[in-house]
């Protein structure tokens, strides 16, 4: 079997500014919605309370609300988590403060306190329900973890692209930063204007696909460089033509296995992988396209050459191995 | 060109069979078992306990599969039976024999679960993965210690220091208190200054002094030593980390994790517990240390033998069993305190734990010892308002704010009763700043959820791979297992906590995993279209698609560092595992998957055609 027979060299370059023109679209709509709409972060980053209920029945989730907002609270999120059985309870810590009815003071404290929750509130929403999880998340933690994100995102950026200037050269490294942040940036603008919940798990997803999506990156460079070793007489446009075309196939497969695994995990992962996988989706149907049409042309722009890839005293290393 | 030396076989067989021997106690299900581990502070639980538990299962004829002594920070006894009722029934057994006095019990035998993996794996230390709350249920407290505080309380005691130092050089101040962060001693003048400031400097180490003048009078500041803060923090933690321990055993809980997280933060953990508010209830209580004088006056005596407690008196039990009287009067409490170190006698070499007491303490304790030296004083460790006796030593002299405390101790005895000395009170509050709670059957689910979505995956890419790629693919699939069983192996070697995240690491690595093999074959495919002959595009192959492979390994190790690095919680369990995943990628995917190409072509002198499905030449 074989899926790619490019008896051409696919001309990319030569459309290079529609490609870029694109993604510039995508990347500013991303922003926009980011600004306009936010994130919608989960209680890890913003302090609050998650509650998981389990019915014997399915649940009434209207009635729930209407309980809650008669408890005080003033915004609820309840929603159906998995099955029809489950729901899940989102609560700020200022809801908590406001109903005395769900609440127990702790110290400094005031805290959800499960016992009249389940009394006052759960059992509005059908016959015996069973907390099965807890989140208590104080205020105090979330703002810690939003740094730690923002810092762990910028040693990812920088250290991938010291390695990249270091293998490479610098406008590949810059090049394929660019690419894959707006991958990133992709990603967060699914999430604000969906308003999924954009969660720690979620987090991780996004950078594991910035370190991923460069894969494609390196390997794109990696055979632009030797193209220029080898097809010494064509332009550059050709040779980043041709580094496209016969890396394509390796593109497609890989992204498409990779993206198998994740659809594994958005079907059979259950709702506690749903976003994690739902990233991760974006990202690489994304990673695909940044690679070949964001970091190749942004090369170009930079004015790559041939002898800023083939140095003299690397040459050793192209000797012929056939 | 496509032959390895015998040695590198070796190396891939070795890892192999290390890999599959590390993987396998994971396969063994776990089954019930009981535990017996100490109810209190003053009881441990040692190797004797595995006889003693035998020996009652034996009387009572109940079979067992297996009886382990724990040695950990919380030491247990385990044992291993076959079913639920064995299990119930050999509970009752061990609580009724081991805790004569059902009101009082001294062990907490509770029901737990262990691997059924042979003996001869857990002596190579293979273990099953450790799996994280989301997986099997329990509750995870983040507690945030209150470092100002004990901070606070350092310098309280410190104040009061300064206070006695000066009196016993009658020296008069006009006022000594703790304003902020630092303790400041108001002087008459400046000669008196002069004359206090070595006694101070001498007295209170921890402090850094300065003469300062203010107005007509003049005052010392004592600041706090950044290196002397670092230690009361450092021992602050410690401190309530200990006391965390002795009341969480209190839970009957199979491997509590309590933990330090970053300088002044706690994790606890306790997988299986159900019930948040009773963990929350004793986790919150605070043990009380009091130091009583014990009555050993002939009438007392008298009255304990016959049966009666003398007016103002209290029964405690020593450690040894023999009754003890102590009157209700308090010497000094836990508060007074400031410290309980083991360490070793100049003169005696002896064992000895070196107590601190703050200035109040001090002075209570000179006045009380001076009249009573002969007598004995028991420091007594209140919990749920039952006390146990620690200790109860003779006072040999007059005692001040530093004394010990020797007598046929072992190191570790003295090591021992420091800690519980110190375990009184905790050095500072806390408050639970995160709170997680997982149902047992939420965690099945999760395990459920995430072992299908991963075989589900790799099947689909197993099928993708040998259709497409055929023979090549198939050993691209054997490469990607071998990845599979390295990673688990690994993991359960460094006992790392398997979380759910960290599983849909794996399914992702994996997922990854699988780029290496496609860029080998792709790059073999190219070779044989431009016309390279079977052995040499093989070689080519490999050879060319290493750089690509390390290259792109590197960006994302990269990334995976970084979140290893910074993240916290899920993250963390995430960047483990998918770091780890990285790295036994290139192993199998360039050295096994190479091994067993080699093993089936590397002999092949001519060469026709290879199995990696077709290669279409453009004409």
């Amino acid at each position: 079997m074989e899926f790619f027979r490019l008896k051409k060299d696919i001309p990319f370059m030569r459309h290079a500014l529609v490609f870029n023109i694109i993604s510039l679209i995508t990347f500013i709509a991303a922003i926009f919605f980011l600004t306009t709409r936010g994130l919608n972060y989960s209680i890890e980053f913003t302090g609050g309370v998650l509650v998981e209920a389990t019915y014997a029945t399915p649940v009434n989730v209207d009635a729930l609300r209407t309980a809650l907002i008669k408890a005080g609270v003033s915004e609820p999120q309840v929603q159906n988590f998995g099955t029809a059985r489950d729901v899940l309870l989102r609560l700020s810590l200022k809801d908590v403060e406001a109903a005395p009815s769900i609440r127990m003071e702790e110290g400094k404290i005031t805290k959800l306190d499960p016992q009249k929750l389940t009394a006052n509130v759960l059992s509005a929403g059908g016959g015996n329900p069973k907390i099965t999880r807890e989140d208590f998340v104080g205020p105090q933690v979330g703002r810690e973890l939003a740094t730690d994100g923002a810092l762990a995102l910028l040693v990812v950026v920088i250290g991938i692209a010291l390695y990249l200037a270091m293998r490479f050269e610098w406008k590949f490294s810059v090049a394929a930063i660019v690419a894959n942040l707006h991958d990133v940036v992709i990603i967060l603008g699914f999430f604000a204007f969906f308003q999924w919940e954009f969660s720690l798990t979620v987090l991780a997803a996004a950078l594991a696909v910035l370190g991923y999506s460069v894969n494609e990156s390196v390997v794109i460079a990696d055979r632009i460089r030797e193209n220029f070793r080898k097809l010494r007489r064509t332009s550059v446009d050709q040779v980043i033509d041709n580094a496209i075309t016969s890396t394509m196939s390796r593109t497609v497969i890989t992204h498409g296995l990779t993206e198998t695994m994740v659809i594994s995990m958005l079907i059979f992962g259950g709702p506690t992988l749903h976003y994690f996988a739902l990233a991760l989706t974006i990202g690489i149907l994304f990673g695909i396209y940044s690679s070949v049409l964001v970091m190749a042309p942004i090369t170009r722009w930079l004015g790559v050459k041939r002898e800023d890839l083939v140095k003299p005293v690397k040459k050793e290393s192209t000797g012929e191995m056939v | 060109m496509n032959r390895y030396p015998a040695w590198k076989y070796v190396i891939i067989g070795v890892s192999l069979a290390i890999g599959f021997l590390y993987t396998l106690p994971n396969f063994f299900r776990a089954v019930p078992a009981v535990q017996i581990a100490s109810a209190k502070a003053t009881v441990k639980v040692d190797a004797s306990m595995k006889d003693r538990v035998a020996e009652i299962l034996k009387r009572a004829s109940i079979a067992d599969t297996g009886i382990f002594f724990d040695d950990g920070l919380s030491p247990s006894v385990r044992v291993r039976v076959t079913d639920d009722d064995t299990q119930l029934k050999a509970k009752d057994v061990l609580q009724k024999e081991l805790n004569p006095d059902p009101s009082d019990p001294v062990y907490v035998v509770a029901l737990n679960l262990i691997s059924s993996s042979p003996q001869w794996l857990t002596d190579i230390h293979a273990l099953p993965m450790y799996l994280g709350l989301d997986l099997r249920g329990g509750v995870h407290f983040l507690m945030q210690v209150d470092m100002k505080s004990a901070l606070t309380k350092r310098l309280e005691n410190l104040a009061g220091d300064a206070r006695t130092l000066l009196r016993d050089k009658s020296i008069r101040s006009s006022g000594i208190s703790r304003v902020d962060q630092s303790v400041e001693v108001r002087l008459q003048d400046l000669e008196t200054a002069n004359r206090a400031l070595p006694i101070l400097q001498e007295g209170l180490p921890d402090l850094d002094l300065k003469v300062v003048p203010e107005g007509s009078l003049f005052k010392i500041v004592g600041t706090i030593k950044p290196t002397a803060v670092q230690q009361i923090q450092e021992n602050a933690l410690k401190q309530n980390i200990t006391t965390l321990h002795n009341r969480v055993n209190q839970l009957g809980t199979s491997e509590p994790v309590i933990q330090q997280q970053g300088a002044d933060r706690i994790v606890v953990e306790l997988p299986g517990v159900q019930d948040t508010a009773r963990a929350k209830d004793i986790i919150g209580r605070t043990a009380s240390l009091e130091a009583r004088m014990v009555d050993a006056s002939p009438e007392a005596m008298s009255a304990l033998a016959a049966g009666t407690i003398p007016f103002g008196d209290e029964k405690f039990t020593e450690t040894d069993g023999s009754p003890l009287l102590v009157s209700k009067q308090i010497v000094f409490s836990g508060d007074n305190l400031t410290d309980a170190q083991a360490g070793f006698d100049g003169q005696t070499q002896e064992p000895v734990v070196n107590l601190t007491l703050d200035a109040k303490g001090a002075r209570v304790v000179r006045d009380v010892s001076r009249d009573n030296i002969g007598q004995r004083m028991a420091l007594l460790l209140f919990e749920k308002g039952k006390g146990e006796v620690v200790t109860a030593p003779v006072i040999r002299g007059e005692l001040g704010a530093r004394f010990q405390i020797s007598g046929a101790m072992t190191a570790g005895q003295a090591t021992d009763t420091a800690l519980l000395l110190r375990s009184g009170s905790l050095a500072a509050p806390m408050e639970i700043i995160e709170e997680r709670t997982v149902g047992p059957s939420l965690g099945a689910d999760n395990i459920a959820r995430g072992f299908l979505s991963t075989v589900y995956g790799f099947t689909a890419i197993a099928v993708f791979m040998v259709l497409y790629y055929v023979l090549f693919g198939m050993v691209s699939v054997i490469a990607l297992a071998s990845n599979l069983l390295l990673l688990i192996a690994l993991l359960s070697m460094l006992q790392a906590t398997l979380t759910l995240p960290g599983i849909a690491a794996i399914a992702l690595t994996l997922g990854m995993a699988i780029d290496s093999n496609v860029l080998i074959n792709e790059r073999i495919r190219e070779e044989l279209r431009n016309g390279t002959a079977p052995q040499s595009a093989i070689a080519a192959g490999y050879e060319r698609a290493f750089g690509t492979i390390l290259d792109s390994n590197i960006t994302t190790l990269i990334a995976g560092l970084s979140l290893l690095a910074f993240g916290s919680g899920p993250v963390r369990g995430f960047a483990v595992v998918h770091c780890l995943g990285i790295t036994t990628s290139i192993f199998s995917s360039v050295f096994v998957s190479r091994g067993i190409v080699n093993l089936i072509y590397g002999s092949k002198k001519k060469l026709a055609r290879l199995a990696i499905g077709q290669v279409w030449k453009p004409a």
